[in-house]
Parts: C-alpha cells; structure tokens; sequence
C-alpha cells in the first residue's frame, strides 16, 4: 500500500450512535431524579460579586428544586435532539450544556435552603488559578508530541519546576529569578527526555513514567536533605501577588475573572496563543507537524527531523516547568514533597481530551480545574458531595474520551516513534 | 547540471549493495536504472539524495566534487527525489505539503497560505500537472499523490528528478500521463533518473538504460536494445520465466463468493469509508485451478484477500468454501477448513521477525496437534517439523532458531510457504507471493504454486505483476475499483487487460477468441449485462460434483460498469504514447512469459 | 525506504568466523563477546553500577561535612575524598546490613548464654531479620512486576499497577474482615479475591482496549487515580469498608488473622507464604509464556499483531485475557501485603508498587527469573533504607533515584556501552524495545 495506509483500527460499533444520547438521559434524569427530588425547600443563592467589590451585581435567588426538574426537563430535549443527530455544532453544544445544565442543578441541590451563597466570582476564580498548571502542562504536551515525542514526564516537569523555582526565589530573594529556574529546570528534564528518546531511542512512555519517578526520588531526596534543614533560607520564597489590569480589572464578573490575578495568568495567556498560532499558522508550527506526523516526508524536504524534535521537547519542559514555577511562587510558596500530585498526569489527560491541539487542551484543562475548584468549595460548605467523586472527573472524563465515546482522538501519526536513519 | 558518480560503494554489514558503481547523467536525457530487486538501485539513489553515506566514491556536478550530507545539500545541488513509498504528509494540503521546507512566509514566519497556494497553481499550470492546492492529500488517489510528489521536486527548481519506482502503483493511463510528464520535463532541460525494473517501460521512454546487478553496473545500452538482452544483463543469465505446467484439471467448486461486498477505510482517512473497497464481487474458483486476480494495486485486491481470510468484515454478501458458509467465520477458522493464506506483506501481516524459524513455521497451527497437547507446546514436535520443513523448502538459514528477520526475503516467503501448504489445505489464497524477490526464488514460489494446483488445491493468486498472472493463471480476472471489469483466458493479448484495469473495455472485446469466450461463458449470460447483474450460480453443479463439464468450469462473468459503451478504447491517446502504456502492462504480443518482472 | 535497497539485517552467507557446525561459537569466545560487546547481562549490570555510583556522589554531596571538606579541596584534597567516600558507602553499608546481613547482630547472638536462649528470645532471627525483610519487600515487587512483564510480552504497557492493586486490596480486605470462614479457606479465598479484584480492574482496560481501541497507558494511568479516589470514598464509609471508630482516619478494620499467610519462620521474622506464592507464580508465568500455547499467542500478539491476526489469533480476546491476568497478578500483589504484612487496609497501602513495578519488570527483561532478581534487588534497597536513614541521615528517597536510574540505563544500551567503550553487539540483540506510540 501506500504511505498513507494507517494501522487497521477496530470499527466502531453501531450502538456508541447512541450512547450521546444515553448519557445525556442519564444526566437529565440525575438532574430530576436526585437533585430534584432531594434538594431541600427554598432559595438557592448564587453571588456574582465579591466582597469591597467597586461595582457589584446583585445576587441571583432560584427555587432550588423547581430549577433542577426544568435544567433535568432540558437535558432530556437535548438528548432527544441528540437522537436526529443535527451536526457537530450541535452535538458539541448539546454535551457542553448538559453538563452546564449537571452542575447548576447540582448546585441548587446543594444550596437549596441555604443561607450560604455559591460565589460564582471565587470559582471562576479558583478555576483559573487551578488550570494555570494544568494548561501549561497541556500546552508542553502539545509541543512534545505535535513534533512525535511522547510526554508523559509532564508531572516530572512540574514537580522539579516547583522545587527549582522555590529555592532559587527563596534563596536569592528574587522572585522573578525563581519563574526562570523552574522553567530552566523543566527545560533541563526535557532535554533528558530528548536524549534518552532521540538519540538513545528509548521507549518514550517507559521513559516518561521512569524520569517522573527519578524527580519525585530527587525532589524528595533533597527535600529532606537540605530543604528541611535549611528551610528559612531555601524553601521560604515570597509569592507573586496579583496585578489588576487597569480597566479590564474593573469589569464586573469578567475583571476580578481574568483580569485581576498573577502573573503567571498573564503568562499562560500568551503563551496559549504562541503555541496555537505558532503550531497551525507559522512556518516552524508546519515543519513541526510534518515531523510529527511523516518524519522522512520532513527529513527529505530538508529538515532535521532530530533537530526538531529536539527543540520541541526542550521547549515542552521550559514551559511546563513554568507551570511547575507556579505551584510554588505563583501559590503556596514553599515546595513540598510530590506537590505536583498528579497535575502533571491530569494535563496529559487534558491533552488528550483535547485531542492534541493547544485550544482543546486549554478547554479540557479548563473544565478539569472547575470540578477541582467545585469540589474544594463544596467541601467547606458541609454539602453531602462525595468529593472523591468530584476528583475523580477527570479521569474518568479522559477514558471516556480515548474510548471514542466523544469522537475519535487521533494522535499525531509517528507520535512516539523514534526516527532511525541508516 | 552534468552529474557524475564515480566509484560509490555502500555496505551493510557484510552486503555490498553498491560495489563501485559510476553514472553520468546528463541534462535533457531519461536515463533508465534497470535492475532486480536488491541490485541497489535505490540505495544508489539514496546516496544522491543524502539519506545514506556512501562508504567510498565521489558525486561530481559540472566536475566540480559534490559533498551531500543530507537532502538538504541534494536539493541545494538541485536534485530532486520521487520516493516508491510517497513522502506526503496525509493530514496536510497540497500547497502544504509541495512547500513544506520552502515555505512562503510572512513577517515572525507566520505562513503566507495564498502565496503558497499560488506557487502550486502556477507550477501544476506549467507542467500540465492539475492538481488542487487545497485538497487534503490523503484524500487523493495515488495517481495525484504522485503529482503533488513530482511538483514537490519542481517548486525546488531540481534539475535532476529522480522517480523511484514510479509506476507501480499506477494504471497504464496514468502511466503515459507520467511519461507525458516525463517527457515534458526533459524538454525543459532537466535530467532524469528513471528506476525500474520493468523492462517495457524503460524501452518506452528512457535515452540510455543503465543496467545494475547485484550492486554492480553490468552494462550500459541505448533505449533501442533488445529485451532479450536486457533481461539476460539484469538477471546474469538468460531467462525463461514460464513455469513448467500442464493445463488444469479443475475438479469441484472450491471456493464461492457471491455479492461481496467489503467497505473502505482501511486507510483511517476521512470520507474513506463511505466507499466499498470491494464492491458486489462474484466467482468460483474450482480445486485444481489457478485463478489470477490482475489489476493495478489498491482495487481492493487486498481488501477482497482480507475479507476472504476474515480479517475484514464483510457488508453483504456470501463466501463458502467447499459447501460451507464461512462468510462470517472468524480466521481461525477458515485456516482450519483449508485455507493457506500468504499474505501481501510478510513482513507485516506473515511473520513475527524476532521469532525463530522454527515458531515461524507454526505461526497458524500452534494450537493443534502435533504442536500442541492440551494447554501445552510440544516442543520436540515443533523443532522436527521446522527441520523437516527447512530442508524440504530448501530455507536458508543459520538454524531454526535464528530469528526470521535475519533470513533474506526469498527465504522468508518460502518460510510462509512451507507453513501454508505444509498442512492440509483446500484453498490457497497468495497475494503479490513475489514481491521484491530475486528470480531464484521467484521460480521456486511459482514451482510450488503449481505443485499446490496440480494436488488440487484451488488457488486464488492476486498480483499486480501482469508476467505472473500470465505464467501461472488458468484464468485470468481483472480487478478495477473493488469490481471484476471481466475474466479472460490466460491467452488473453495484454492490451485487451491493459484496457480492463483501467476500467475500459468489457466482455466480448473483438479478437478475444469467440470460440473460447463462449466455451467460458455459460448461456444465458448476455456480454451486455449491466453492472450487477450476473449469472446465478446453478446450485446443483455447486453441491454435485460430478456435473462439473470436464474442461471449462462456468465461472460467473460480472459484466463491468460501462459494459454497454464502445469494446475500443475511448482516449485517443495518441498511437506513439501506446507503447508505453501497453508496455507498462506486459509484453505486446510476444511470448509473454518472458519479461522479468517483479514488483518492489 | 524502498525494499529494493538491501535491509541492514539482512544477512548474506554466513560469515566463516570461529562458529561450530551449530552455529554456536566456543564458549569463551562467547563469554569475551558478552562483555565487550555488552550483551544484555553485562549491561544490565553496567547500568546497576553506573547508578549506583551517581546515588552515591549525590549522597555524598549532599553530606554538609563532604561540601565542607570539598571547600578545603586544596588544602587537603585527600580528606575530601576520603569524605565523600565516607559518606556514601556508609550508606550503602547501611543498606546492605539493614537488606541482607549485619555483623552487629551476630556479635548479639554470641553474648546470648546459650543457643535455645538465643532462639528464643529472637536474637537468631535477628540475624536473618534483614534477609527475611528483603524477601517480604520484594514479595509485591515480584508479583506487580511479574503482571507488568506478561503484559509487555503481549505489547502492552501496563501502568495500571496500582489500580489493580487497590482493586484487589479491596476485594482481599473486604473477604477478609466482612466474612467468617475456617482457617485455611480463609487464606485461600482471600488470595483468590485478591486475584480476582486485580484481575477485574486489568480485564476492563484489556475490554476497553479490544472494543474501543483506547490506548492502555492513557486508561491505566486515569485508572490509578479513579481507584484511589474510590478506595479513600470506601475507606471514609462505614458501611463500606471503614473501621469503626476510625472517625475519618480512613483505614479499614484488621483482616481475620484465618485470613493471615502462614508466617514461615518464626514469630520473630516477618517473612511468610506470600514469598512462596511470588515465587511459584514466577514459574507459573515462566511456564505460561514459554511453554503454552496461550503464551505463544501473547507472544505473537506481542511481537506483530497483524501477523496473529492473519495467523487466526483472536487479537482483542488476548489482550482481555493478558491483562485479566497481569491484573490479576498485581491483585495477588496486594493480597500478600494485606494478608502478609499489613493486615488492613489504608488510603496509602498501594504505596508506589504500580510504578516500582515497572522498573522492576524492565530491569528483569520482562521475563520471570529476571523480574525475581530485579524484585529482590529492590526488595533489598527497601529493606535497607530505613536503617540508612536512621544511622546515617540519608533520606530513603535515595532509592527511589538509583531505582529510576537503573531503567533508565538499562533502557539505553548504546548510552551505556558508549559510557564504557564497548563494542556494539553484532547482531543488535540487546532486547531493547523501540517505542510504539500511542496509535499502534
């Protein structure tokens, strides 16, 4: 056959036609069923405003059961319109609102008679500062495997992006001294991935599992060796503070949003742009996928597959390593022990989500760190969510999504193939 | 550009692939590389085109010493590469993908798409080389794919073009498109390297022919030499390809396949799979007789195999082997009613390359006795066989032991031949059973395959090689766009296939032999029949063995699309450009049995 | 590339070398290849060394008296090796007496009166106290390693360790707190439960990944976290798995000591049957990979699925079937914590073993004797870390980087080989395995 020839993949069953559909009855019936029925009489009330806020918007009150039959009723319709099947724009509104639709109801349930009110500021809030590492990993994924690398050291990345950028802002007292030595760390375990898979040709998701385990060994390591010890010098950096953006800060809802926060926002925002255009709209962006998706069409126009990759994968954990930069002084400031906690593997999920494209992981990354933020501020709030199941999400989110049950998640085609030349 | 090799040696290992090889190429010529598989053309080529260092010689441009460490310097010195395997990216454009390396960019190197785009306008105008800018390119036929490749090389302004193979995947039209192309190009002043093993088509259109064996020039003929002389220098001996067979002795229907139909998309891509690969198929093939599948690659041959062996689900349709529905049986057990399948990729789909021999010759009967008792291998029984079976077949090869991906290609065919017919088998499915090997092993594939029929095995042989379905067909189908577009008798003048691969012509072509045509086709079967309608396959004759007439069985003829249109070609194309064409396809009318051919 | 160039591998007449009849070369020839050429075994070791040496310099300058010494390197460049050379082999001493022998607690026994007072009192056992705890820390790296390595031999990559850990944990807990049965079909049933809780989580991504085509290592890894989310809700409910009275501390109620394994020396000495069951499962692999026709089929799947198709292997029914057992194996993993060791369950029993085992089932080679060693290789690193950070400050994450470096080198022979100027091997058999990706 001819170049093009993909590997055979197993057809897809006729009844996942269906499974949409189910899945946004079930959702709906959730909606009616459980928060319906069980949400206590009264008010649920939703604050659009902080607190000292110069403009504030006033608070809105909903029945609280009343509103969770009608978002049920509405999920219901969106699964029937899901059933004619009316194209991708609905099919992707439909899932996007049904799950809007889950968790106001959700909410109602859990504020329905309360006298506490969901701070709708403070979750977007906390969405976005919980993203920041998530999207910045999701965008080191992108440029790793956009170019055919593998990876899965993202969680790596963070970890030793958190404990570079704690100790060099802790130990020289320069914050901004910090933000580069996390990324230049990051950047550092990129190379070691590029080595090992490039040159070395070692398997690249073994590879990425093992550097991940040697960091949480070194961070850990001197963690104990010398962090603890010397604590007041090494690991007690000062954090960035948030920088309100003259006039777009002060727009009501979206201000405090997107407008209002640290730098490391500021950051990720443009770096979202520099990878989305700089993949699909630059010159390198083309010479980068063509590597990653028919290495020796790249390598007899004239490019240097190695090199590419090379670049990419350096470039991967600088940016990742910022992300990991945050964790320390963009937010709590000291580094601890595995503080990554996963973020690093829920970023690759969010990549994946995404379908290797910088915007679906900005997206995916996004709706991971809301059920993050939902779930800590339900958790203070005594509601009987069981929060494991909040935290679960994504996961399960991402296996739904490799299983096709979304569409199909193609990843670039020589995506962790090393290119071996005679 | 004058260019000059002189003295290029490359081993591997201890395999000398190109063993002081020199070359003169010259502006405004064609100049031919003829030569086996594995007589180093492309490694020679490879060389040019920097993807691989040469061990010893020098590469001279006008006289001056060229050094060309990547393809980055070939393209510098204006060389130019059509690769046999596309180098296109399948998710990009065409304007992508012919200005990937040389792209037209903005300021911060953001991509001038409409500049790009115009480039490849402007350059497919010029070379009469239509093609669209903005199609998605895996979305493209082979024939087109191949176009993007040749405009890939002129965006480049390469003065030496280097088509690796280039018509293998192409029909006899597209064929003289390219030569059209050829031609074209030469006329402006370009040199080009033309690689191939088919002796018609180097006679057609190359100036000097370059004969390479084994990794040396053996000689150097202008395009006005004898096929006869080209073959003996390009095999080191003179050559009879014909296998030594007596006429068939078809014994009961074997294998019945009506309506297949078998969906697309095998290549992952989209829109692919609203097109079935293969498409309302009917035949019979009977114990004792070859059938020979012709046609140019990709019309669903592979396709028909992998449904026929189960690895494809079928849409509609029925497939019985001797009396039973196995339409839907699962591979497993098809191979255990008798079907030997060898496989289009051995590599791919019949061998585990780090497996010995020995596992390797029961790659599809290690379940059952001998092989196995009970849950466990019976290891002992495992390594006699593999003895046994590698003497029989004559396998080279350190031990059985030795890991099957260090055997040669010849040897590792007759490792999934042994396997196939070393048991029991009733149908024997062999699909491209040659490709890429050298004539030694080719004639002992072909001895066997004969053997296999005259047991009575009835023996389904897919090949995109004309010369081998001529030396070993009893009857002759030819496969176009997942249809049969008619069956023929091996006698059949390779025009008339030439016509039916393309999809032209149909039933009842003048001079196809009335006498033989009717003896094949039973009555009732109108030579008009539209697309679809096909004979029935009398079920008494099917379940009654007896009742089979003793030299013709009746295979069922599916007229093809356009049967209805004129028997003559349509496309005027210009009688000088026919000898390409029919050339590509085989011999014109000489013995047909005596080009060497292999596809690579 | 085109076929028509001549493959690299393909070989021509066999060379006349020193080979016999047979192919095989003398035997010390043979040896004297392996080493410079750098066969799997000898970099396998070259690799274990290399790492070694890289823990150790970063144990020593981490070491405030070695920095010191090194500040003075001129003045006295002696003692600043001499320093650090302290510094790290006293803790690898550390390890070695805390995983495999310590002269201190010989020198115990001959202070003891008489030998049945020694035996009695444990100071005996003492002796093989470090011995036995290697064989228990390796018992669950040998098991999750050995469910890594069957998964890799039938080309899939099985990080999922840890959620067919927990799945198994629970199901062993659950059979061993929540039901009565008589002493020794307590143990039994719960093994089996144990087995059949891993194997259950390993069979749904085998059944993803057959009906759906979603890629394992994405599945697995999501899994890990799905199942300790679940396994800390389990924990937190009364009802569920929680001990009464735990009052949020999420542990489980002690398993029924019917359900404990058979210690197998002595009160003293913590090793027990589980090491016995790791072992006899390292032989049942063995014997399932090389000598069953089931493992010929995981092998062929392994190595070229499209050629087990075309050979009527069923492609989707092995890797179900080979992940139901690798699952199973690493649920057998938490049997023997749980019922060997711990005896209940918390929210952290899955401790690292998911990805421990995977660098023991590459360090091993993916077969069953080599996963046995690596497993008491590192079974032997854990067993002595405690008493190196005890007796010489050194953090037990140590381990973690030498165990991560091992793989890593052993991953890339070239780099090793180059690192020691050896030859390349001959043919390129040194078993390393090219990547996959995520569409194959």
């Amino acid at each position: 056959m001819t170049t093009l020839a993909a590997t055979g993949r197993i057809p897809l069953s006729v009844s996942r036609r269906f499974l949409a559909p189910a899945t946004l009855l079930v959702l709906g019936l959730v909606d009616i069923l459980v928060f319906g029925k069980y949400a206590h009489h009264g008010d649920a009330t939703f604050a659009f405003s902080q607190p000292f806020a110069k403009v504030t918007v006033p608070n809105l009150k909903v029945p609280a059961a009343e509103t969770a039959y009608a978002l049920g009723a509405a999920t219901i319709v969106l699964a029937a319109l899901r059933v004619m099947d009316l194209g991708k724009v609905v099919r992707r509104l439909s899932i996007g609102l049904a799950l809007a639709f889950f968790v106001i109801a959700l909410l109602c349930w859990a504020y329905g008679g309360s006298v506490n009110s969901f701070n709708v500021i403070n979750q977007f809030q906390g969405t976005l500062a919980d993203s920041i590492p998530l999207i910045l990993g999701a965008l080191a994924g992108c440029l790793c495997e956009r170019s055919g690398v593998i990876n899965i050291a993202i969680e790596g990345q963070l970890l030793i992006g958190a404990f570079a950028g704690a100790i060099f802002a802790s130990a020289f007292g320069v914050l901004w001294l910090g933000l580069i030595a996390g990324s230049l760390a990051g950047g550092l375990i990129g190379l070691l991935l590029g080595v090992f898979a490039i040159t070395y040709l070692v398997d690249q998701i073994i590879l990425g599992v093992v550097l991940n385990v040697f960091v949480s060994g070194l961070t850990g390591y001197l963690y104990d060796k010398v962090l603890i010890p010397y604590s007041n010098t090494l690991n007690s950096p000062s954090t960035y503070l948030p920088i309100k953006i003259p006039l777009l800060g002060d727009i009501p809802i979206i201000g405090p949003v997107f407008f209002d926060s640290t730098l490391f926002l500021y950051i990720t925002y443009v770096l979202i742009v520099a990878v989305q255009v700089g993949l699909f709209s630059t010159r390198w962006g083309l010479r980068v996928r063509a590597v990653g998706e028919h290495p020796a069409a790249a390598d007899t126009v004239g490019i240097s597959v190695k090199l590419t990759r090379y670049r990419n994968v350096i470039l991967a954990g600088l940016v990742a390593g910022i992300g990991g930069a945050f964790l320390t002084i963009g937010s709590v400031g000291s580094f601890g022990k595995d503080m990554s906690s996963g973020k690093g593997y829920i970023a690759l999920a969010a990549m994946i989500f995404g379908r290797w494209t910088p915007l679906g992981g900005v997206g995916a990354a996004l709706l991971f760190g809301f059920t993050f933020e939902l779930q800590s501020i339900l958790s203070t709030v005594n509601v009987p969510v069981p929060s494991d199941f909040l935290l679960m999400v994504p996961y399960v989110a991402t296996i739904i999504a490799v299983a096709g049950l979304v569409g199909q998640v193609r990843a670039p085609a020589a995506d962790g193939q090393p290119y071996i030349t005679s | 550009m004058n260019l000059e090799l002189q003295g290029i040696t490359k081993r591997f290992g201890s395999l000398v692939a190109n063993d002081h090889i020199d070359l003169s190429v010259t502006p405004g010529t064609i100049h031919a590389l003829l030569g086996e598989n594995g007589a180093g053309k492309t490694t020679l080529m490879n060389i040019l085109y920097g993807l691989t260092q040469p061990d010893e010689g020098t590469i001279l441009a006008d006289g001056k010493p060229l050094t060309i460490h990547s393809p980055k310097d070939a393209i510098a010195a204006g060389i130019g590469m059509v690769h046999q395997h596309f180098m296109l990216v399948p998710v990009f454009t065409v304007a992508e993908n012919v200005t990937l390396g040389d792209e037209e960019t903005r300021a911060l190197g953001l991509l001038d798409r409409r500049r790009m785009r115009r480039k490849v306008r402007e350059l497919s105008e010029r070379y009469g080389l239509r093609v669209d800018p903005d199609a998605l390119t895996g979305d493209l036929p082979v024939g087109v794919q191949q176009r993007v490749e040749i405009l890939k090389a002129l965006v480049r302004d390469a003065q030496v073009l280097i088509l690796d193979e280039p018509t293998a995947v192409l029909t006899p039209g597209e064929t003289e498109d390219l030569f059209r192309i050829m031609r074209e190009l030469r006329a402006s002043g370009r040199a080009i390297v033309f690689i191939s093993h088919k002796l018609k088509e180097v006679q057609a259109i190359a100036d000097t022919i370059t004969i390479l064996r084994r990794g040396r020039v053996v000689g150097e003929r202008p395009r006005h030499t004898s096929e006869d002389e080209l073959a003996a220098l390009m095999v080191g001996r003179s050559v009879q390809l014909r296998v030594a067979k007596t006429a068939a002795k078809p014994g009961r229907v074997m294998l019945d396949v009506r309506d297949l139909v078998v969906p697309g998309g095998h290549e992952g891509l989209p829109g692919a799979e609203h097109t079935a690969a293969v498409n309302g198929l009917s035949f019979r093939v009977r114990a004792g007789e070859i059938l020979g599948v012709a046609g140019v690659q990709g019309n669903g041959q592979t396709e028909l195999c992998e449904a026929l062996m189960g690895l494809l689900p079928v849409t509609s349709g029925s497939v019985h082997l001797n009396d039973h529905d196995i339409t839907n049986a699962a591979p497993a057990m098809r191979l255990r009613s008798g079907i030997g399948y060898i496989p289009e990729d051995r590599q791919q789909d019949g061998l585990v390359g780090s497996f010995p021999v020995s596992e390797n010759l029961i790659l599809d009967t290690y379940n059952r006795p001998p092989f196995a008792s009970g849950p466990a291998l019976n290891l002992g029984e495992i390594r006699a066989t593999a003895e046994r079976r590698v003497k029989e077949f004559d396998i080279r090869t350190q031990s059985i032991s030795a890991p099957v991906e260090t055997l040669s290609g010849g040897n590792q065919q007759k490792v999934i031949l042994a396997r196939e017919v070393g048991r029991e088998v009733r149908l024997l499915l062999a699909s491209q059973p040659t490709r890429g090997l050298d004539v030694g092993s080719i004639e002992f594939v072909h001895r066997r395959i004969i053997e296999e029929r005259d047991k009575g095995v009835a023996v389904v042989l897919v090949s995109s090689e004309l010369d081998e379905i001529y030396a070993l067909s009893d009857r002759i189908a030819v496969m176009y766009e997942g249809r049969f577009t008619g069956f023929r008798p091996p006698d059949v003048p390779v025009e008339e296939l030439g016509l039916l691969m393309a999809g032209i012509g149909g039933i009842g072509t003048p001079g196809d032999g009335a006498a033989d045509s009717s003896e094949r086709t039973p009555p009732g079967d109108s030579a008009n029949a539209g697309p679809g309608s096909l004979e029935q396959p009398d079920s008494p004759e099917r379940t009654s063995p007896g009742a089979v007439q003793p030299d013709g069985p009746g295979p069922p003829e599916q007229a093809p699309p356009g049967a209805t249109g004129p028997p003559e070609p349509a496309e005027p194309a210009g009688s000088t450009e026919r000898a390409g064409s029919t050339g590509a396809a085989g011999s014109d009318g000489d013995d047909p049995t005596v080009t060497v051919g292999k596809p690579t | 590339m085109s076929d028509s160039a001549p493959a690299p591998a393909a070989p021509s007449a066999p060379a006349p070398t020193a080979a016999d009849e047979h192919g095989r070369p003398p035997f010390g020839r043979a040896i004297l290849d392996a080493v410079l050429e750098g066969n799997s075994v000898v970099v396998t070791i070259l690799a274990i060394v290399t790492a070694i040496v890289l823990g150790g310099l970063l144990i020593a300058f981490t070491n405030s008296t070695v920095l010191h010494a090194w500040g003075n390197l001129f003045s006295s460049p002696g003692n600043a090796i001499a320093q650090a050379w302290d510094a790290a082999s006293g803790a690898y001493v550390a390890i070695f007496e805390g995983a495999i022998f310590n002269p201190h607690t010989v020198a115990a026994l001959f202070q003891q009166k008489s030998m049945s007072v020694a035996l009695h009192d444990g100071t005996v056992s003492a002796v093989f106290n470090p011995l036995s705890e290697t064989a228990v820390n390796a018992t669950p790296l040998i098991l999750a390693g050995l469910s890594v390595a069957v998964a890799f031999r039938a080309g899939l990559f099985n990080i999922g360790g840890q959620s067919q850990f927990i799945g198994g944990a629970m199901v062993a807990t659950w059979l061993g707190f929540g039901v009565s049965l008589p002493p020794v079909i307590h143990v039994i049933v719960c093994v089996l439960g144990g087995f059949a809780g891993g194997a259950a989580m390993g069979m749904l991504v085998g059944l993803l990944k057959a009906r759906t085509g979603a890629h394992e290592v994405i599945v697995t890894i999501m899994a890990n976290y799905v199942m300790a989310y679940l396994l800390s809700y389990l924990l937190s409910k009364p009802s569920l798995l929680e001990k009464p009275g735990a009052n949020g501390n999420l542990i489980s109620p002690n398993i029924a000591s019917d359900a404990h394994l058979p210690l197998l020396a002595g009160t003293h000495l913590r090793i027990n049957a589980g090491f016995l069951l790791a072992l006899a499962c390292a032989a049942g692999v063995w014997w399932l990979m090389s000598r069953s026709t089931l493992g010929f089929e995981f092998r062929t799947v392994g190595a070229n699925p499209n050629a087990a198709r075309s050979a009527g292997m069923s492609v989707p029914r092995t890797w179900i079937l080979v992940m139901l057992i690798a699952g199973g194996l690493a649920g057998l993993a938490a049997s023997t914590v749980i019922q060997g060791t711990d005896f209940s369950l918390n929210f952290q029993s899955y401790g690292t073993y998911g990805i421990d085992a995977i660098t023991v089932a590459l360090l091993g080679r993916a077969r069953p004797g080599g996963v046995v060693l690596a497993a008491l290789l590192y079974g032997a690193l854990h067993a002595g870390a405690p008493l190196m950070q005890a007796s010489t400050q050194t953090p037990v994450d140590i381990v973690q980087v030498i165990q991560a470096l091992i793989v890593m080198f052993v991953a890339a022979p070239p780099l090793i080989r180059a690192l020691y100027r050896l030859r390349a091997a001959r043919a390129g058999g040194t078993g390393q395995v090219l990547s996959k990706g995520w569409n194959a």
